[in-house]
């Protein structure tokens, strides 16, 4: 509708110098629900490099690839010599390939918080009908679901070429789904520690570094000292140890419950007491990280 | 070839703000963990040597080599303010050989010194494995922050492009496929502290001669090729 046609106001507010013809908006206001729900896909859509330069889209989707191959290897090899079980367990995989898991997580948490305080366009999301929480819930529930997307297709690829192969069903649909609780908590973990050390720093080189030095510093460390204490027989020690890393946690969280095989020196897990020190501490490392994030985006950007 | 105000200008890049926090939580865990375990174990050789091999020299140099050689010019070319310093009546060699020599001062500060303090913590220097390890330290440091420096002026991706090496290459790769280990700075460093090092201590799998000559070569290419990137440097577009 052209402006001329707008009905005039027979008496104009007399605070009006001179009215040049805007129109404010008619539209439908699709409000805060909709704008948290389009900051999660254009997050996740983001952490995979969809909707961003063509070279943005290689590393995850090298890392993807990278993530998904040895899966496919493993069910090849698995049909062609006709095993009666996967040579690989379903909650084994993600330990194995922790450090794709944590480059993808290194790359991309950065991407997805740190331009947005480089480029100060945080507060541009608030002039939005979202609160700060919208922003950090929808910011974690996207990182967690591409670390999801990232670990769970591989298990996806082993479960489907197990039952392709034959395989016992009840026993593989179980293995699977103990699989995909462990990524759950991993993706979980993982996305709210990359976030909280992203966040921190507006630049993005910085926060690749530090996130992958969070990672892999603490399993360095972790690894060091539990090989020591294996050499000194101090076996009780060993199982304790693994609450210092986040990949050691996600072990000894499901060693404990989803009858997964510790890959701790010497085999020595954590048994069903101190796996529910794990649980707790995995809890609340997720819980913490949420907090943190919360409290972080209280002042970001003013 | 070397002007103070660049030094000065990557210096603060490099060490402001929370940059240092890292560089400094790294060495002092480093520390930590030895008296830790000099508390679990007491004095052991090969304790020291899976130490400081293992967590030192594997994990600790390569990644603070990365933040301090990527760090000294990545995030300048990123945001688009390194056209500034171009700009100015200085020679690209000299701003590139400068920034070098700073990198390459915190990475040998950050990561020998707290090696040989973490070795003396682990057993008192016995058998020159202290010595041996800040030594490698040291001379790892300097062709890692070589090498990142020229990341840094090739991509925008040099963290993760650093990472993928240190990790991916000399860890994965290294312990998987032999022939990888011979092209990896670590196996070179390690050569110079099984030299230094009392006799069957240490071990690496590339010769003393043959590390060095490469250890010289790549310091000595990646710089060169770090400086001619700088003098034909394009900005590129955000992504």
């Amino acid at each position: 509708m052209p402006p001329e046609t707008t009905a005039a106001p027979v008496h104009p507010a007399p605070d009006v110098i001179h009215n040049i013809g805007y129109r404010s908006y008619g539209g439908a206001r699709l409000g805060r629900a909709y704008a948290r729900r389009s900051l999660y896909s254009q997050s996740l859509r983001g952490a995979y490099g969809l909707g961003r330069s063509a070279k943005s889209k290689i590393l995850p989707m090298l890392l993807f690839a990278v993530m998904c191959v040895p899966a496919a290897i493993v069910v090849a090899v698995a049909v062609f010599t006709k095993m009666n079980h996967l040579p690989l367990e379903y909650t084994r995989y993600a330990i194995y390939l922790q450090a794709v898991i944590g480059l993808f997580l290194a790359a991309q948490a950065p991407q997805s918080v740190s331009r947005d305080l480089r480029f100060k366009t945080v507060p541009l999301y608030f002039s939005r009908p979202i609160e700060r929480v919208d922003y950090v819930v929808a910011k974690f529930a996207a990182m967690t679901t591409a670390l999801f997307v990232l670990t769970a297709a591989p298990l996806v690829t082993l479960y489907a070429g197990a039952l392709l192969a034959k395989l016992d069903f009840v026993d593989q649909t179980k293995g699977f789904a103990q699989g995909l609780v462990s990524v759950a908590l991993l993706s979980l973990l993982f996305a709210g520690l990359g976030l909280v050390v992203a966040a921190l720093t507006p630049r993005r080189g910085f926060g690749v570094a530090a996130v992958i030095a969070v990672l892999t510093i603490s399993y360095g460390a972790v690894g060091t000292i539990q090989g020591i204490a294996l050499n000194t027989d101090n076996t009780q020690i060993i199982s304790w140890l693994g609450l210092f890393s986040p990949i050691t946690l996600i072990d000894g969280v499901q060693t404990a419950f989803l009858s997964a095989t510790t890959s701790f020196p010497g085999g020595h897990g954590p048994g069903t007491g101190a796996g529910v020190v794990y649980l707790l501490v995995l809890l609340a490392a997720v819980a913490g990280s949420y907090g943190l994030l919360t409290a972080r985006y209280r002042k970001a950007g003013l | 070839m070397f002007n103070s105000t660049v030094a000065r200008l990557t210096y603060r890049a490099l060490l402001g703000r929370r940059r240092a926090l890292i560089l400094f939580a790294l060495p002092a865990l480093l520390i930590v963990l030895s008296a830790l375990v000099r508390a679990l174990t007491g004095a052991d050789d090969q304790t020291a040597v899976n130490v400081l091999g293992g967590f030192a020299l594997a994990t600790m140099v390569p990644l603070i080599g990365v933040i301090a050689g990527t760090g000294a010019i990545g995030p300048e070319i990123d945001d688009g303010s390194v056209v500034y310093l171009l700009a100015k009546p200085l020679k690209r060699s000299t701003i590139t050989i400068t920034k070098l020599i700073v990198a390459i001062g915190v990475t040998v500060t950050f990561s020998a010194i707290p090696t040989l303090i973490a070795g003396f913590l682990l057993n008192g220097n016995s058998q020159q494995i202290a010595v041996a390890y800040a030594v490698a330290a040291a001379v790892a440091s300097v062709a890692y922050s070589a090498i990142f420096l020229l990341l840094g002026t090739v991509t925008r991706h040099a963290v993760v492009a650093g990472l993928v090496y240190a990790l991916v290459w000399e860890s994965l790769f290294g312990n998987l496929v032999p022939g990888a280990r011979t092209l990896s700075v670590q196996q070179w460093a390690l050569a110079l502290a099984q030299k230094i090092g009392a006799d069957g201590t240490i071990t690496s799998d590339v010769g003393l001669p043959t590390a060095l000559v490469l250890l010289a070569g790549v310091t000595a290419a990646a710089t060169w090729f770090a400086v001619t990137k700088l003098r034909s440097l394009t900005l590129a577009g955000e992504e």
